[in-house]
């Protein structure tokens, strides 16, 4: 099902999208309070989009720069050309560890390389440990957000999933007990986990250390107890220095949640001893979007989620309702160009209002993108017959005056003398929920006639 | 000063009314105003639906109406912006780039190129202020929520100075209203719910008219006003701009 039909779905009932927008637009007013405190804010996001586009440019080298410290710190370095290649060197490693058990801390590209059905058809447990992804896991959903995979939930279906899954006693959806329940199954599966894999949010090329930004703890829980701890990142996640983390740590928080700081913003430099750590580089098309001129700033996102929280059609269908990996606007920038065809829904599901881009704290032109996608979707996407076919006759029509005034006069008289009845009949998809302007007499053009004639 | 008139082809056909006040708007503060009667459209209609090639031709009518004056109004901010930013599928003379930089929507044309402020307007009304996305977040036409920058609007700043009105705090100053052209119509369900949250904002505000740059937002928001008979009024900025005593 494409966009328009799931969000149509998902509009069946009112309450629950107003209950969708109003939790998400909570986020967007949060955001709001905690950036208008930053002097200088819209300085922070000219340095983050600068400091990425010229990490960009000079990629080649920055990731070589990473791998060579990160090697002489003692970490184990993978590349992986594609997601097979991701998933075959995880499962590589675990199986070189006998690891059977593995916690795993949010990572948006281990959703995108469907790491966890793999790596569960190889006979290995994964347990997602950030509460909002195991939320999801249980109901075995797909997270609908980037930051708060569960909040198309709410509490009372969290209530009865723990209920089913880790034989919670029922509690009307109390926030406090729920969390309490699930602390303590992970806290379980902390313990027992053989291994841990976590995301990467920055990668640093003059140190060869990583950091994750976590609000639960959950990535140091599961890299601190477990003897291995294997770290996935696309390679768009490198910054030069580490003093770049004083742009982007306060961009990504505050734009995420409104937080000034993330509670957690974790520094993995080496293993602890008798420990091993690895770190799998993944490009998984990302060259290929480097390569689109008018797409590369996509791959400047640092994963925030702001472009989701103030997208009005975002908060009104739902994440899943696009059906990609990375949901919102930024994933309708970025799925085409993985698969342009299945894909070439998403970037219609817009109106180009141009919050996301004013909302971005590394300034990605999402809308202008947008835009653009649509372009090449009707030139290389098969096109409904219908939409083609109006498109040529409406771009004749305008580009030749005579015929366009025929046209809205046959259009006007149309208008003010058919029933209202009929010219809102099913075709009419704009009659379903709203009337039609009301036919004029006359055209602007007439009147501006009528008055030079009459010299008014 | 020599200004054409460009008057979008929807306002042109459905709401002459528009177009009419917008003129007698102009003509009022002086303005010598010229409209070229070969118009049709910008093109954003094909453009925003991908179809950016099928929409040369209304390009180059364009020009051809327009390349001769020193400013083009239009009261429209999304046909302005559509001008501005997407004319760069043609080729670029002399003639294209002036028409692409000396182009603006009414309220910026007033505020910024006449120096006015007060229009001399009345209207006794509680207006509620659509801000049109393309408007303020394409053509800057004010400050957005998103940014930390100064707060500005220029339909605001000739709002203040109209005799009588009452401008009503909304509660999501600068959201979508969900028109968005052909999204209207291929993503309906979002489309109608986007206007109808827009809708219930304005009328816990308490207002009795809502206005905006676009008559595109304002035909949307009107359509599901008028089938859900709710006590509310649209009218074009123009529209307002236009009002005086009736003596």
């Amino acid at each position: 099902m494409n966009h328009p039909k799931l969000a149509d779905l998902f509009n069946e009932d009112e309450k629950r999208v107003d209950w969708h927008d109003k939790a998400l637009w909570f986020v967007r007013h949060k955001r709001d309070l905690s950036v208008h405190q930053v002097q200088g804010w819209e300085t922070l996001r000219n340095y983050g989009r600068a400091i990425k586009a010229h990490t960009l440019s000079n990629l080649d080298a920055y990731l070589e720069e990473f791998e060579s410290n990160a090697l002489e710190n003692g970490v184990q370095v993978h590349w992986a050309v594609n997601a097979e290649e991701h998933n075959e060197i995880v499962h590589k490693i675990l199986d070189e560890h006998k690891a059977k058990k593995v916690v795993k801390s949010k990572s948006m590209l281990t959703e995108e390389c469907h790491l966890n059905p793999f790596l569960e058809s190889k006979g290995i447990e994964v347990i997602d440990t950030d509460l909002g992804e195991r939320i999801v896991q249980l109901a075995k959903e797909p997270p609908s957000h980037i930051v708060l995979p569960a909040i198309h939930k709410d509490r009372h279906e969290v209530d009865a999933l723990f209920q089913e899954h880790l034989g919670t006693e029922p509690c009307d959806g109390n926030p406090q007990y729920l969390t309490n329940e699930a602390r303590k199954h992970l806290r379980e599966k902390f313990i027992e986990a053989d291994a841990a894999i976590t995301g990467v949010n920055f990668a640093i090329a003059e140190t060869g250390e990583f950091v994750v930004c976590t609000n639960e703890g959950n990535a140091d829980m599961g890299a601190h107890l477990a003897p291995v701890h294997i770290a996935c990142m696309g390679v768009e996640k490198i910054i030069p220095k580490r003093e770049h983390l004083g742009v982007f740590l306060r961009l990504l928080a505050r734009s995420a949640t409104g937080q000034p700081i993330t509670t957690y913003s974790s520094h993995f430099k080496k293993p602890r001893e008798g420990a091993k750590m690895h770190i799998v580089i993944v490009d998984n098309g990302r060259s290929e979007q480097l390569g689109r001129p008018d797409f590369r700033a996509s791959l400047h996102c640092i994963r925030c989620g702001a472009c989701m929280n103030t997208c009005p059609i975002y908060r009104r269908s739902g994440g899943h309702s696009y059906n990609a990996t990375i949901p919102g606007p930024i994933g309708s920038i970025l799925s085409p160009g993985k698969d342009l065809t299945k894909h070439s829904d998403l970037p219609f599901a817009s109106t180009l209002c141009g919050s996301c881009s004013d909302v971005c704290p590394v300034k990605i032109d999402i809308h202008t993108q947008l835009y653009k996608w649509r372009q090449i979707i009707t030139k290389e996407v098969k096109q409904p017959f219908v939409k083609k076919q109006s498109m040529k006759l409406m771009g004749k029509l305008f580009a030749n005056p005579k015929q366009f005034k025929i046209s809205g006069k046959i259009a006007r008289f149309a208008l003010k003398n058919l029933p209202k009845k009929i010219i809102n009949a099913k075709p009419n998809v704009w009659g379903k929920s709203r009337d039609l302007p009301t036919g004029q007499k006359k055209s602007f053009d007439d009147w501006y006639k009528n008055r030079q004639k009459h010299g008014e | 000063m020599k200004v054409g008139l460009f008057i979008p082809c929807y306002i042109n056909q459905l709401y002459p009314q528009v177009g009419i006040a917008t003129l007698e708007l102009l003509e009022k503060l002086k303005v010598e105003v010229v409209y070229p009667s070969g118009q049709t459209c910008c093109g954003q209609p094909m453009a925003n639906s991908g179809y950016e090639n099928k929409s040369i031709g209304a390009c180059t009518n364009f020009v051809k109406n327009f390349k001769d004056f020193d400013y083009i109004v239009t009261p429209s901010g999304s046909c302005a912006y559509h001008v501005k930013k997407h004319f760069n599928i043609i080729e670029q003379t002399p003639e294209v780039l002036n028409v692409r930089k000396n182009i603006y929507e009414l309220c910026d044309f007033i505020v910024n190129v006449l120096k006015i402020k007060n229009v001399g307007a009345f209207f006794p009304h509680k207006v509620g202020v659509h801000n049109s996305c393309h408007g303020l977040r394409g053509l800057r036409l004010g400050s957005c929520s998103e940014m930390v920058v100064e707060k500005y609007s220029f339909i605001e700043t000739l709002l203040n100075e109209v005799e009588d009105v009452e401008l009503m705090p909304l509660n999501r100053n600068d959201e979508c209203c969900g028109f968005g052209g052909t999204f209207a119509i291929t993503e309906e369900a979002i489309s109608v719910k986007m206007g109808k949250d827009r809708i219930s904002d304005h009328l816990q505000s308490g207002v009795e008219v809502i206005t905006a740059t676009d008559t595109s937002c304002l035909m949307h928001l009107e359509g599901l006003i008028n089938r859900a008979g709710q006590p509310l009024k649209v009218r074009h900025i123009a529209e307002i701009l236009n009002s005086q005593k009736r003596t």
